[in-house]
């Protein structure tokens, strides 16, 4: 019953994985105007040398590209470079490809978003449910609040302050970059020392912004899980305090936080974008961001179609686990 | 045979409100017999489910006990410590939920339901105990692996009721443990709960406002309104010349299989808990009220063997 069901959530998984495909090969051609023809005129403008027969360069780049094949065949040859994992070449730094220049970011934004994330989904969701808890210290809500008033701020803000207290002012914290640039990268404690000293103001300023937001979440839930007669039963067992807020409130309350929680980490990729451009950090948002503004199509359209992966791809995760995490979430059609 | 094995005086439970506080439970007294079935009727709001709270111990602030006590097997159960409490909690007074659909954690199955009752109170259950517990209620023991989703109201109040006489308590509260599942289903569950309750010998505290099921299960009945206990007595006492004004356009009201004729209600609504006039609670909707009545508030007199009653005009004087 279960292989049922994920084999149906794993084909819903293709259908959005092809969709993904399908439409990231129509958008760029349905905008106006040619990359390639685009390209050259900005090259033909700021050169200030001949640069020959455009007419002849712009076609030999379409033969190149394959754009002078009809749409079917190039929608076919698309798929198969895709299932190759071949998303052509870099037009800003040509001959890199646009698989390299993503596999390069990925770990990075990887590490940086995912630790930050469930850094503050942890504390945060901690925090909710202990701010709901009658019989929590009282001081949390004091120490609370503070977080509550972050979460108001947009993290690029956040992260701005940061980088002006943390390395402008007392020079404490590197103002960019993923390392050190005079350190090699090895695998060494050095390294991890260096990467996580650069991480720590970006992570930070994720930090700060979400864990207020993840905190007001857990406590709503919380506080109408409270309310729920399984909770008096417990009670009326005579279940210790703990048992009842682990496993009776923080247990059911946590269901809603943990869709949440993938959501997030499904839209991980793209979504502090401008953290990485403030922070300079070397992820997918950085190079999405120079990507656009070089106008490099390939990076921008290989970059677009992972997060579409990414996202399709967490959510049958979320999927496969959901069942094991919530037993309501039938496997059966009714 | 010993004392009661409940005794209850003067037992009030407050809510704190903005207009002031409101007596949910205004003073009420009873003690219950080892292994007897006493029922507590009322309208909604009279008292009932809050009495049973308090006798738990599980009233949650902005409600508090503000006098009375409660004790259970001789020991002050208002007294005792947080972790004694705990540790009383169905060990020796035990608790059928009202609402038996959501009693239930939906995200653990039944077994660990069990065992964590289990474990709270220190005790490590045979390999057998809860697929017993399990048929002793009518349940064949695969629901142990079950969660509370895959079960019927009928099946999931069955387990509420396995649950309460796991550590054999001396006292059961049931709350309404039928108001929410069929009639039909409401008397096999009802006479589940009498079974087990004399194969563990507990005494049991019906709380209810379906007159008629009360009848055939209790031996002994008491009558709340507006948080007060007006009337106690034998089951077939007070059915048969129910003695409180209340109580008789209760009894009166409830339809007859040989008579017909119109429905009959008591006019009127209950007093507000907040504002609580001197005198007698049902003053304002009593046929024969009279001065004193509206100055002096009733104590319960015996009128007659076991029968106690709250009102000045009735009984011997």
């Amino acid at each position: 019953m279960y292989l049922d069901y994920a084999i149906r959530r794993f084909g819903i998984m293709l259908l959005v994985f092809a969709l993904a495909v399908s439409i990231n090969f129509a958008l760029p051609r349905l905008t106006p105007g040619d990359p390639v023809e685009q390209q050259l005129n900005q090259l033909v403008s700021t050169s200030s040398g001949s640069v020959g027969d455009v007419k002849a360069i712009v076609d030999s780049y379409r033969a190149r590209f394959g754009l002078d094949q009809p749409v079917w065949r190039q929608y076919f040859d698309y798929w198969g470079m895709v299932l190759r994992f071949d998303l052509g070449f870099s037009l800003a730094n040509y001959p890199e490809r646009v698989s390299e220049s993503i596999a390069g970011a990925m770990p990075w934004t990887l590490g940086l978003l995912g630790m930050a994330t469930l850094i503050s989904f942890a504390i945060g969701t901690l925090m909710g449910g202990l701010l709901a808890w009658p019989r929590a210290p009282r001081w949390l809500g004091w120490f609370a609040a503070p977080f509550l008033v972050l979460s108001a701020i947009p993290y690029f803000l956040i992260g701005v302050i940061l980088l002006f207290v943390g390395a402008i002012v007392y020079r404490v914290f590197p103002a960019g970059g993923g390392f050190p640039f005079d350190m090699t990268p090895g695998f060494n404690w050095a390294t991890v020392g260096g990467i996580l000293w650069h991480a720590t103001l970006p992570a930070l300023s994720i930090v700060l912004a979400q864990i207020g937001s993840w905190a007001i979440g857990m406590r709503g839930m919380l506080v109408s899980v409270l309310g729920e007669d399984y909770i008096m039963l417990a009670e009326a067992k005579g279940l210790t305090q703990r048992r009842i807020f682990l496993w009776y409130a923080v247990r059911n309350a946590l269901l809603p936080q943990i869709t949440k929680l993938a959501l997030t980490l499904g839209h991980l990729v793209s979504g502090a974008i401008l953290v990485e451009v403030i922070f300079s950090y070397p992820g997918m948002g950085y190079r999405l961001y120079q990507a656009i503004q070089s106008k490099d199509f390939f990076v921008i359209q290989g970059i677009v179609l992972v997060l579409s992966i990414s996202i399709a791809v967490t959510m049958f995760v979320l999927d496969l686990l959901y069942p094991l995490i919530d037993p309501r979430i039938t496997n059966k059609r009714n | 045979m010993s004392g009661p094995v409940l005794e209850v005086a003067d037992l009030s439970v407050r809510y704190r409100t903005p207009v002031g506080p409101a007596y949910a439970v205004d003073g009420i007294g009873f003690n219950l017999m080892p292994r007897e079935r006493m029922g507590l009727v009322g309208e909604s709001g009279s008292g009932k489910s809050t009495t049973v709270l308090a006798l738990m111990r599980m009233i949650r602030p902005p409600g508090e006990i503000s006098a009375g006590h409660v004790r259970l097997e001789g020991r002050d159960v208002l007294a005792l410590s947080e972790e004694d409490l705990r540790r009383t909690r169905f060990a020796r007074m035990s608790l059928v939920p009202q609402g038996a659909m959501s009693s239930l954690n939906p995200v653990l199955p039944i077994g660990a339901q069990f065992a964590d009752l289990f474990a709270a109170h220190d005790i490590d259950p045979d390999d057998g105990h809860v697929a017993g517990l399990l048929s002793r209620v009518g349940l064949p023991p695969a629901v142990a692996a079950r969660f509370p989703h895959e079960l019927s109201g009928g099946m999931k109040q069955r387990v509420c009721i396995a649950l309460a006489i796991a550590l054999t308590p001396a006292v059961i509260l049931a709350d309404e443990p039928t108001s929410a599942l069929d009639v039909v289903v409401q008397k096999q569950v009802l006479a589940t709960l009498g079974r087990v309750q004399q194969d563990i010998g507990a005494a049991i505290i019906l709380i209810g406002h379906d007159m008629a099921l009360m009848a055939h299960f209790v031996d002994r009945i008491g009558v709340m309104y507006a948080g007060r206990l007006v009337e106690t007595g034998p089951v077939k006492t007070v059915f048969r010349s129910p003695t409180h004004p209340y109580t008789k356009l209760l009894i009166g009201a409830l339809p007859s299989l040989t008579a017909r004729r119109a429905f009959q209600g008591i006019p009127g609504v209950p007093p507000s808990l907040t504002e609580r006039p001197p005198g007698c609670p049902f003053q304002t909707r009593c046929p024969i009220a009279e001065a004193r009545c509206r100055i002096e508030a009733p104590a319960p007199r015996p009128v007659g063997s076991d029968h106690l009653v709250a009102c000045h005009l009735v009984g011997p004087a």
